[in-house]
């Protein structure tokens, strides 16, 4: 050891390559071996999320009344690639690898949003989401649509359900937000979020028209059903949800999607 | 075994790194909302202290002095991937809402501390105890703030509610600011206060005297 000088220059490049190639070895090797573990739990949440908004899952568990877990479930619901602007089914798209949010970042499968079109500060819209159907005996009852916008500190990520008449929210919920906990964090509220079941989407002229208030119009009247408690302290967060909810259920999201459900129908 | 015993349980009162060191507060402000994320936090801080500090001590006699501390951080550095990763599989849900700071202990002034202190002079074996050690003693003080921060601050212990809020039909009314980060500064600052009461040699010798006001005028 007497001759070994740790300072020497070949010793510093072979212990950089070594514990590079050490390191390296066991970072890769953990991340490939855990991956297929992973991309199961991020499918489960996902099924989890859109089950939960749709109402089908209770908020804490992970199988419903009857004791049918997740993917029970979720084998219900119909997975489909929709055209944004015509409203028409793309078939050439596979929904088990179509990542809509990846889409809108890719300028070919997107096209970007001018000021007045973007209420909900997303940026860049996909040209092709996807919609979860849930049918029973041949007849719609509820469409889950993936929705997104920006709160106050970041995009909120969420699901919108749908009730059989499109009218009809049947459930929302957001799977990953950076909203402050306790004010605007509260969207994750489960009292909050029951709320929502049985508000109304379209108004007499057809737009959707989801109004979250501070004060509530008089019980029984017209204006009442389109409106959800505003959430206390978290004004822009309760402005992104509304602007979100009627972004992607209006002209520019899912609109002419719905529309042509409904007409058809 | 008096020297082992004393690397293993100083750190956790005497010489805590974050009440006497005030090192690794980042992450206690950040991940003391809640008791679960609290405790796989500090597991996670206490598997990459631990290795850490027993990798950089095998090596420590072949690292050159010049290249020593990016040696100590891509190993840090490694091993909070490799829990990132395994937390991704294993408890995903706890993951998610820890979000950015299990990648953020890379950062953590303790391990990289520890790593640079004890075990570039020390063996593995006593290199782990250290590192263990003052991994606990962090813990100790996050568990603490935690336990204040959870329940004041969302009436719920570990997810479970054990004070009814009045937004769930009953009495309680949620203490908003134990929710936001400063709060676990003053837990923290009365920590420190306590154990200082308890050990009074922690307690530094002023560097300096304020001088008393000459002229009134000062004052005004």
């Amino acid at each position: 050891m007497s001759s070994f000088d740790k300072d020497s220059l070949s010793n510093t490049f072979i212990v950089a390559i070594s514990i590079c190639l050490v390191c390296s070895i066991v970072v890769s090797g953990i991340a490939v071996a855990l991956k297929p573990t992973q991309q199961e739990n991020k499918l489960l949440d996902q099924k989890q999320n859109i089950l939960r908004a749709a109402g089908l899952l209770g908020q804490d568990s992970n199988v419903d009344e009857q004791g049918r877990d997740v993917d029970e479930l979720f084998a219900e619901f119909d997975v489909r690639v929709v055209d944004l602007d015509s409203g028409e089914y793309r078939d050439d798209l596979d929904p088990a690898t179509f990542d809509p949010i990846r889409a809108a970042k890719d300028p070919d499968m997107s096209q970007a949003l001018s000021d007045s079109e973007d209420p909900a500060t997303i940026r860049r819209r996909e040209n092709a989401s996807i919609v979860y159907l849930k049918r029973s005996e041949g007849e719609i009852d509820k469409v889950v649509i993936p929705v997104r916008g920006y709160g106050l500190w970041g995009t909120l990520f969420g699901y919108l359900a749908l009730d059989s008449d499109l009218q009809t929210i049947s459930g929302l919920g957001f799977y990953s937000h950076k909203e402050t906990p306790g004010l605007g964090g509260e969207v994750d509220n489960s009292s909050w979020k029951a709320t929502w079941p049985g508000t109304q989407l379209y108004n007499d002229q057809g737009e959707p028209d989801v109004r979250l208030v501070k004060r509530r119009s008089p019980e029984g009247s017209k204006a009442a059903q389109y409106e959800i408690d505003a959430l206390s302290g978290a004004t822009f967060t309760t402005r992104g949800v509304e602007n979100l909810v009627n972004f992607w259920t209006g002209e520019m999201g899912f609109g002419p999607y719905l529309k042509r459900l409904k007409a058809s129908a | 075994m008096s020297t082992q015993k004393a690397v293993l349980v100083d750190p956790i009162f005497n010489n805590n790194p974050i009440a006497l060191q005030v090192l690794g507060i980042c992450s206690a402000l950040a991940v003391t909302i809640s008791m679960s994320q609290t405790l796989v936090m500090c597991a996670a801080v206490i598997f990459v202290t631990t290795m850490s500090n027993v990798a950089v001590s095998l090596v420590r006699n072949r690292v050159p002095t010049s290249i020593r501390i990016i040696v100590q951080m891509t190993i840090i550095a490694s091993l909070v991937i490799v829990v990132d990763q395994v937390l991704q599989a294993v408890a995903y849900d706890i993951s998610k809402s820890l979000s950015v700071f299990v990648g953020l202990i890379i950062t953590n002034c303790i391990v990289m501390g520890r790593a640079e202190a004890f075990a570039m002079q020390n063996g593995p074996y006593l290199s782990a105890l250290d590192g263990f050690g003052n991994a606990l003693g962090y813990s100790v003080i996050l568990i603490g703030v935690a336990l204040i921060r959870e329940p004041l601050g969302s009436g719920t212990f570990m997810g479970y509610e054990i004070l009814p809020t009045v937004s769930n039909g009953g009495w309680y009314y949620t203490n908003g600011m134990l929710l936001l980060s400063p709060s676990a500064f003053f837990i923290i600052g009365l920590f420190i206060w306590a154990i200082r009461a308890w050990k009074p040699e922690q307690v530094e010798e002023a560097e300096y005297e304020i001088a008393p006001n000459e002229q009134y005028q000062e004052a005004i």
